[in-house]
């Protein structure tokens, strides 16, 4: 691995199944030591993005380099330099949790040697202590899930791609799983993470928006909140909500306005309506104002703000 | 290369001992197929019902309907009155022949000008109505050899040989042509190909579906070094299962084994590497256990049939004889009855044995060529 290049770099990486483009041309670079996240809805192409990264399926088109190695041209050599989840890793559930940790330490190599020390590392890294000995079929799902990530690093990857690790376990496990991803990145292990879960996002370092196989922003979680929003983002309380969000549709200013449970939430753009203004506006056409305050917008706010306007461009184009 | 394939082989063998019914389906199976094709398996044809009109009631007739009935081939389920009831019991299945002797047999044999013989057989089962018509000839034959002066009996439906030739058949490696010598070792043959290809199809299938196969995909592992640690213990198990049912087969069917062990495992293990490819290609060409189920099924019986285990290549359409030679159970089954009956050696057997290994060189090649290590 170079030692001074970027971890990952993609560059109009495509991918299609017949007819069927699941990524398109997809631009990329991670740099050492981040954790970048994959974020977007199911089948948008996260999984098969990572899984032509490590190799496994062969780039339609454009290329990527992973530790500075081809993927399609040199995919063994970016095999000995990652660490890889699966979305469904499934460890071996007839064989215990020292035998599943031999198994692929012995697949991947790991010397004898060192073994014995990069076994103990996963199993507290786990929190498998004392229980090396249980059949991994009888874990619940968080333990699998964490020794799934120990078998994946033993063999001390500098980079490494998790697909969708958190999907169906419970909050608690999810968030030891992301302390220890932060821990690993501390170490300076660069980590390509998958998630459908917008909470995840703010643990990255970066996101990656993907939506129909399309790269629709990538920036740090700041960054997409203030730059992709194209404004300020207001919460409204005020009856009737159908009536205010009729008139502030059409109203100038108004980037965007969407239902938000009982509230309004409404993008204001420079030039028009302000946030002074609201009240008066509103009242103007019958709806009565209880409050308006600026609130900090989440990334779910930026993501379905940027996959309307993906597809609205998408549609008239 | 070797600590790869070491811990692909402890994986294997500890998930085969965790499974604790591993035992009972590997072995069981197997034992009970043998015996049920041990005993149920044979051409040889007994106690064929049969049903008689007599309408001479001569004692010429009823000496031949004694001479039938005393062998054991045909048991008399039916005396008939009328020539209605002859076709009502063919026609039911109650009888699958019927003999009709005509008034006048007695007449016409005294008469030395020949007496006909009426016979009626089922043709449903051919093969059965076949051999049947050959033990009644023979009956026919000796039972009018046997009377005086230079009489005759004609079967109604084929003269008797000519006098001059008299046939002395001597039957070599198989003297009493006992038909389970025969199917025994068939059997061994067949029961193994089965088992060792779906095991090996099923356990690739079976890491594909569980995902356990993406992830090792992932890792550097060469391709030759997963199919080996994945086929070599079924190679063990498809020896194990030779073993067993042949040493049933000796031991309880008492078939004898004239030929040399050395050779008997040379050709098990080229026929189980051909087996072993073959579940290879399967699993390749299979996303789900029941695609496997499905490949399995049409693949391997179609084996079996064209494999000479009970009908004779040789008799086959020339485009089905073709496909016999990509069979590897064709070569084994020669092999194995040669060893078992023939007890013959290399000389005999070399090009059989050279078949397998190429057959079994070939598909491994292309799993091994097939497993590139990629999702595409």
């Amino acid at each position: 691995m170079n030692a001074t290049g970027p971890a990952v770099v993609a560059e109009g990486l495509t991918k299609r199944f017949r007819s069927f483009t699941a990524v398109d041309h997809l631009d990329l670079r991670i740099e050492k030591g981040e954790i970048a996240g994959f974020i977007g809805p199911n089948g948008a192409g996260k999984s098969t993005t990572i899984r032509m990264l490590c190799g496994l399926l062969r780039p339609s088109e454009g290329r990527a380099l992973v530790a500075g190695f081809d993927v399609g041209q040199q995919p063994e050599a970016v095999r000995e330099h990652i660490g890889y989840m699966s979305q469904k890793f499934s460890l071996y559930g007839d064989l215990t949790v020292r035998e599943n940790l031999r198994f692929f330490g012995g697949i991947y190599r790991v010397a004898r040697g060192e073994m014995g020390e990069r076994t103990r590392f996963a199993i507290t890294m786990a929190g498998l202590q004392e229980r090396e000995d249980a059949l991994v079929r009888t874990l619940a799902g968080g333990w699998k899930q964490r020794l799934a990530l120990g078998c994946a690093i033993l063999h001390r990857p500098p980079i490494l791609f998790l697909d969708e690790p958190t999907s169906g376990v419970e909050p608690e496990a999810r968030r030891r799983f992301w302390d220890l991803i932060h821990e690993l990145a501390a170490g300076g292990v660069t980590i390509l993470v998958s998630t459908h879960y917008m909470d995840e996002a703010e643990y990255c370092n970066r996101i990656a928006l993907i939506d129909r196989g399309r790269l629709v922003a990538l920036g740090t979680p700041g960054q997409l909140r203030s730059r992709h929003l194209g404004g300020e983002l207001f919460e409204i309380r005020c009856t009737p909500l159908g009536a205010a969000l009729h008139v502030l549709q059409g109203a100038a200013g108004v980037i965007d306005a969407a239902i938000f449970g009982d509230r309004l939430h409404v993008v204001l753009g420079p030039g028009g309506l302000d946030q002074a203004g609201l009240p008066g506006f509103l009242q103007e056409h019958g709806v009565s104002v209880q409050a308006v305050r600026t609130v900090t917008p989440s990334l779910e706010d930026v993501f379905v703000r940027l996959v309307s306007t993906h597809h609205g461009g998408q549609d008239s184009s | 290369m070797f600590e790869r394939l070491s811990v692909m082989l402890m994986k294997e063998f500890l998930e085969l001992k965790r499974d604790r019914w591993a035992m009972f389906r590997l072995v069981v199976p197997l034992l009970v197929q043998m015996l049920v094709f041990g005993y149920a398996a044979t051409f040889t044809v007994h106690h064929v019902t049969t049903a008689v009109l007599d309408l001479d009631q001569s004692q010429a007739s009823r000496s031949l309907i004694s001479h039938i009935v005393a062998t054991s081939r045909f048991t008399v389920v039916d005396v008939a009155k009328t020539q209605r009831q002859i076709t009502h019991d063919i026609n039911d299945g109650s009888a699958t022949i019927a003999i009709v002797i005509h008034a006048g047999f007695a007449r016409e044999l005294a008469n030395g000008q020949g007496a006909p013989l009426q016979v009626i057989i089922d043709g449903t089962n051919s093969n059965t109505a076949l051999i049947a018509l050959g033990y009644l000839e023979q009956i026919v034959a000796q039972y009018s050899a046997q009377l005086p002066g230079t009489v005759t009996l004609v079967p109604g439906f084929a003269a008797t040989p000519p006098r001059g030739i008299d046939l002395r058949t001597q039957p070599w490696f198989n003297a009493g042509l006992n038909d389970r010598w025969f199917f025994i070792p068939g059997v061994i043959g067949t029961l193994t190909l089965m088992q060792v290809v779906s095991l090996t199809a099923f356990a690739i299938v079976r890491e594909r579906e569980i995902g356990t196969l993406e992830q090792i995909m992932v890792s550097p592992i060469r391709p030759v070094e997963f199919i080996l640690g994945k086929t070599l213990p079924f190679f063990l198990i498809g020896l194990g299962d030779i073993s067993l049912i042949s040493v049933l087969g000796i031991l309880w069917f008492h078939i004898p084994f004239l030929g040399s062990p050395l050779i008997m495992l040379l050709g098990a293990s080229l026929f189980l590497l051909a087996s072993l490819g073959m579940g290879l290609l399967l699993s390749a060409f299979s996303r789900t256990q029941q695609q496997a189920f499905a490949l399995n099924f049409f693949f391997v019986n179609p084996f079996f049939i064209l494999s000479g285990f009970a009908f004779p290549i040789a008799a086959m359409p020339k485009a089905l004889r073709w496909f016999t030679l990509i069979n590897p159970l064709r070569y084994f089954l020669v092999v194995i009855r040669a060893i078992f009956l023939k007890g013959v050696g290399l000389s005999a057997l070399w090009p059989d044995l050279l078949a397998m290994a190429l057959l079994a060189f070939v598909m491994l090649t292309i799993s091994v060529r097939r497993f590139h290590k990629s999702l595409d």
